[in-house]
């Protein structure tokens, strides 16, 4: 079995951050996961732990100074590094706006290919086959890269796959010693913390979103209340987003967050195709919208003709008397 | 201060988009190509540092079939000065290196002190060429960022990343790549579409550039060993309120086993 490596993000202080697990069960998957980090030494040995528990058979640290100051760079060396010391087959990054930074200029260092936006992985006949869900979903293409390192980057949220934990990993600290181009200075990290209780859109197994119809920053509680009541995650259409109702980072189509969830609900929400290609895999699709030739009930599972303010509220006590 | 802005010609996204089933390209006969709104905001961050110093030399880059023509002039009356085609038979369907090191080879003939790009275009989504060019030209990349401060000796952004919002800087030469929470792009007007038809539009092919990208020259290359299309999906139930829509949706959530008392 060939090696892959995995990309493991942290925090200034060298935690993992959320994709770490369901990269190394993708690793896994492929051949033997080789975990690659660049972290302040002191944050090692609590980080090997970790990843071990998460499936990682060999560890891989490039030890940082604690305020990094180059956006990437220390990344981008340590796994053109790991590349070569393990002979890996492939690399696997999370699809965030930080990783496909390193996964972009790593390509470039090691002379390999990209595969972005990776919903699956699997192997075949010795090549590592990545899927894409394009367009929205419409639909599904599959790649792989000749000769070289394949660097992929993993859509956050699609890979269910979790590795087995390890015993007793090999832990390799290392210095940087690749030089790759200089990064962008790093000035300042604001921690944004969750405010809410609610599970994250990609990691959501339930999705409500509310669009235009919902009409008011104010009204939106009702798109709110509905969701804690399935508990689910909170979105909404671009209309919502750009009439200032909720932040952008609840958007939801073409230009925001693609969720794949067993349930999405859409309330007030008209189902443009931008917002139909953030949400059209998902398994089930409710509608309620008062406009009976919306084209969201054209790929609604159940849809309902109606007043969300009035048949919101009902499903939700209807909802409560189905649960209890 | 020369700012180069990378654009690209992409099948409209409030179109139905189709990919061709044999190669897994992008079929570009059925839906309306237009440019890519992603860049038309990078652009617009070049435009405003334009109007407050005219010095400003803006070239708008882009690498495609020659009907990529019609970004670069939106882009030439939207208000940059000059623009490039990156045109080469040889650069049919290539993957994002073999993409990134062609306008890479193109950026340097410009020597621009600053670039800005989209973060991800609307269609391949890929999201990496910027952070390439980057890496192939030695240039510090700020990526992904959502606002873009350019002053005339370094440029700075911010960018969302897990748990954190990241400020970056760099001096030039620097390469940024915007978000469509950066800058909402102008529409050009009359006298800009009237000027556009004047200004420069050169047409490069690699031999121009003196490099070779093409299909011998890489050595490492993705490719695409399958393409499918997802089944359309139906309508299903479709009632209108009575007053015990609500009761009825409840009672199908729950027969799909979609509440949480079955999670």
């Amino acid at each position: 079995m060939g090696n892959v490596l995995v990309f493991i993000e942290t925090t200034t202080t060298g935690e993992t951050k959320s994709s770490a697990a369901a990269l190394l069960g993708a690793a896994a998957g492929l051949g033997t996961p080789v975990a690659v980090a660049a972290v302040p030494a002191e944050a090692a040995e609590s980080l090997g732990r970790t990843l071990a528990t998460a499936g990682a058979e060999h560890i891989y640290l490039v030890t940082v100074p604690e305020a990094s100051s180059e956006l990437g760079t220390a990344a981008v060396g340590a796994l053109a590094q790991a590349s070569e010391e393990y002979a890996a087959i492939a690399a696997l990054l999370p699809h965030t706006n930080d990783s496909k930074n390193i996964a972009g200029r790593l390509a470039i260092v090691r002379g390999g290919a990209v595969t972005a936006d990776v919903v699956a992985l699997r192997m075949e006949e010795d090549e590592v086959i990545a899927e894409h869900s394009v367009f929205g979903g419409d639909y599904t293409t599959e790649s792989t890269v000749e000769e070289g390192l394949m660097v992929v980057t993993v859509r956050q949220g699609a890979i269910e796959a979790r590795a087995a934990a390890v015993t007793n990993p090999s832990v390799r600290l290392e210095e940087l010693r690749i030089k790759t181009a200089p990064g962008a200075k790093i000035i300042s990290i604001e921690p944004v913390t969750e405010e809410s209780e609610r599970p994250s859109l990609l990691a959501a197994r339930t999705v409500v979103s509310g669009g235009k119809g919902i009409g008011s920053r104010e009204s939106f509680s009702l798109v709110e209340d509905l969701a804690d009541v399935l508990g689910a995650a909170v979105g909404a259409s671009r209309a919502a987003v750009d009439a200032n109702y909720v932040p952008q980072a609840l958007q939801v189509g073409q230009t925001g967050v693609t969720v794949s969830p067993q349930l999405y609900v859409a309330l007030g929400i008209s189902g443009a195709i931008q917002h139909r290609a953030g949400m059209q895999t998902a398994k089930t699709i409710v509608a309620i919208n008062n406009d009976a030739d919306a084209p969201i009930f054209d790929i609604a599972d159940f849809g309902v003709v109606g007043d969300v303010f009035k048949v919101v509220p009902e499903l939700i006590e209807a909802v409560k008397a189905q649960e209890s | 201060m020369k700012i180069a802005v990378l654009m690209k010609q992409v099948p409209d996204t409030w179109s139905d988009r189709k990919l061709d089933l044999t190669t897994g390209q992008i079929d570009r006969t059925t839906a309306e190509q237009v440019a890519d709104e992603i860049n038309e905001r990078a652009l617009e961050s070049a435009l405003r540092h334009k109007d407050q110093d005219a010095s400003t030399e803006i070239v708008a880059v882009t690498m495609g079939p020659t009907g990529a023509q019609a970004a670069l002039r939106r882009a030439l009356s939207m208000g940059a000065d000059s623009a490039i085609l990156v045109n080469d038979p040889s650069l049919a369907g290539s993957d994002m290196v073999r993409t990134a090191l062609a306008l890479a080879s193109a950026l340097r003939d410009i020597g621009p002190d600053l670039v800005l790009a989209g973060n991800e275009s609307t269609d391949g989504r890929g999201g990496l060429v910027p952070a390439m060019i980057a890496e192939v030209l030695q240039f510090p990349h700020l990526p992904a960022v959502d606002r873009v401060e350019i002053s005339d000796s370094q440029v700075t952004g911010q960018l969302q990343v897990e748990g954190a919002v990241v400020s970056v800087q760099s001096e030039y030469p620097a390469l940024v790549s915007v978000t469509e929470q950066s800058a909402e792009a102008r529409i050009p007007n009359f006298k800009g579409i009237m000027k556009a038809k004047k200004k420069p539009l050169d047409v490069k092919t690699l031999a121009d550039l003196g490099i070779d990208v093409g299909p011998g020259a890489a050595t490492a290359k993705s490719v695409m060993v399958g393409a499918t299309e997802r089944p359309p999906r139906n309508a299903g139930t479709k009632i209108t309120d009575d007053g015990t829509a609500a009761q009825q949706l409840a009672e199908f959530l729950s027969s799909r086993r979609l509440l949480q008392n079955h999670q």
